[in-house]
């Protein structure tokens, strides 16, 4: 193999393995909340929509930096996120599943249709927190940005890994997401768990928005849709349900798209993304995670 | 003096009218048994009681208190506590876990190290297993996994829904023998089961119930002796 191809290779691993993160961010509260209420939550990318703009407003016109403005972002989404559940899927939850995904459906074209009505439909220039210091290893190129991508989305992946595994809330909510009348008789208030996941979920998809925002500079009301689709094919390709497979499917799309891009076409990217899902839904449908088995009776 | 009073519930599923003016009550201190042939309403009436489902008439005391139609998780909080049917461990989860789930309402730790240490001591093969995954215990090992962990929350109250179902013989008489024990420590039993003689024979107080409704009731040794349950419950 002559060494243009393998430094392509490599360069596409690291574009791709920074945008799987951002993914894999949004992925993770797609999962969560599929693994607690068995809810796809199609407004899921309108949050994160909405944590890019609330990076926006901190950024360009109250001047924060970096942290402060992603961790406003992630406290107003994890709000959002509360606020939806409690008003439009709370009162259909003994609904059957269709009409609490059709909600979710309308829930995403409210959020779209406010922001175009409040923020105007124009794209917004994301101002540059990071000076874009490009660092070169050999030919290899990567800038600042990627890396406070990367190191961003590990960090929460870590934190949420830890709070799902070793604290008190998320030991609930694996206790809720497996058997919610089983936990209910722990004396769980399942409501409250169900609330602390849509905080968790959406505060993450807020900070994928942020993390968006300064990889691409550009954000409008829309930009929720396509990446919410992906999302939501990573966490399918993972597992639904399962959070680590959310991480794995990120990543795994974020590469497979960019070596789509860069050693085919760039037009070819989002048919690859879905070909993904096409394949694992015949071939293996459970995600590469994902058993069959749930429990021993 | 009645612990709990169940006051002519009345309880449907949709149309479906399944508990139909149903009266109980539990004495503190007592193990009271409630048998009954599959689809009778039993499980039901155990749901009802801690929340789970609502009824549409009467009401529910439990010491002193009206629980009728209260949250579940705030039952439990109030010291009643259920372990339900198929022992619905968090099979996703260690054992250990488990055990912390039921004592999810408490803060104090180490009245909690100390009840899961107890429950150990009790139930020696948990701790034999307390970091194996519970969805890959035996059907007994899950039995008592599930009953610990009912036990970690301190009941005052505590409902057994068929602890014996799908049990070997030996293992029924070894889960009839816990029940006893902890009846014995204080707290009072309201029992659920299939296994009406195995019931009757720990039972201070018993009811039968027959399609939504309790169609006898008395001492555990008076239903044993009846001709009615003989006929319809023990094989002759």
């Amino acid at each position: 193999m002559d060494s243009g191809f393998m430094h392509q290779f490599v360069q596409q691993l690291i574009n791709g393995v920074s945008l799987g993160s951002i993914y894999a961010l949004i992925a993770l509260g797609y999962t969560m909340i599929y693994g607690i209420l068995k809810l796809i939550n199609f407004a899921h990318g309108d949050v994160y929509m909405l944590g890019a703009y609330i990076g926006f407003f901190c950024t360009s016109m109250l001047k924060l930096s970096f942290l402060p403005s992603i961790i406003v972002a992630m406290v107003g989404t994890a709000l959002a996120g509360m606020i939806i559940e409690r008003v439009a899927y709370r009162p259909m939850r003994n609904a059957p599943r269709i009409a609490i995904l059709i909600t979710a459906i309308g829930v995403s074209f409210f959020l779209e249709n406010a922001m175009i009505l409040f923020a105007s439909p124009q794209p917004r220039t994301f101002p540059a927190v990071f000076s874009a210091t490009v660092y070169h290893f050999g030919a290899l190129v990567i800038n600042s940005q990627q890396i406070v991508i990367l190191v961003s989305a590990i960090v929460l992946m870590i934190a949420l890994t830890y709070i799902v595994n070793y604290t008190k809330i998320g030991k609930a909510m694996r206790a809720v997401s497996f058997d919610a009348d089983a936990a209910r008789l722990m004396g769980i208030n399942i409501d409250f768990v169900i609330s602390m996941t849509f905080a968790l979920g959406s505060a993450l998809a807020g900070a994928g928005g942020v993390l968006v925002g300064i990889y691409y500079n550009s954000i409008e009301p829309l930009m929720g849709m396509v990446p919410g689709i992906k999302a939501f094919v990573a966490a399918v390709l993972g597992g639904i349900g399962i959070i680590p497979g959310a991480m794995m499917g990120g990543i795994i799309l974020g590469v497979v798209e960019a070596l789509v891009s860069g050693f085919i076409s760039s037009t070819f990217r989002d048919a690859a993304a879905f070909a993904i899902l096409i394949i694992i839904l015949l071939y293996k449908p459970q995600g590469l995670l994902g058993k069959n088995v749930r429990e021993k009776v | 003096m009645a612990m709990l009073t169940v006051d002519n519930i009345d309880v449907y599923y949709g149309a479906i009218h399944a508990i139909k003016g149903i009266s109980l009550s539990v004495n503190q201190g007592d193990i009271t048994t409630l048998i009954g042939s599959n689809g009778a309403g039993k499980s039901t009436t155990l749901h009802t009681i801690s929340g789970l489902l609502k009824p549409k008439n009467g009401k529910i005391t439990f010491e002193d208190k009206d629980i009728t139609g209260m949250a579940a998780h705030k039952i439990v909080g109030m010291g009643l506590v259920q372990v339900p049917e198929g022992r619905h461990v968090f099979a996703n989860m260690t054992v250990s876990e488990n055990l912390e789930m039921g004592a999810y309402l408490r803060k104090d730790k180490e009245g909690i190290n100390k009840d899961m240490a107890d429950v150990f001591t009790r139930f020696p093969r948990l701790l034999e297993r307390k970091d194996q995954i519970a969805g890959t215990l035996s059907g007994g090992e899950q039995q008592m996994l599930a009953m610990g962990r009912a036990l970690m929350s301190r009941p005052r109250l505590l409902l057994l829904d068929e602890p014996s179902m799908g049990l070997a013989p030996l293992l029924v008489q070894e889960i009839f023998n816990i029940i006893k024990e902890i009846n014995a420590t204080g707290t009072t039993v309201l029992l659920v089961e299939q296994n009406a003689k195995m019931a009757l024979s720990i039972a201070d107080k018993a009811y039968v119930l027959e399609t939504g409704r309790i169609s006898l009731e008395g001492t555990g040794k008076e239903l044993l002796n009846s001709e009615a349950v003989q006929k319809a419950y023990l094989g002759g």
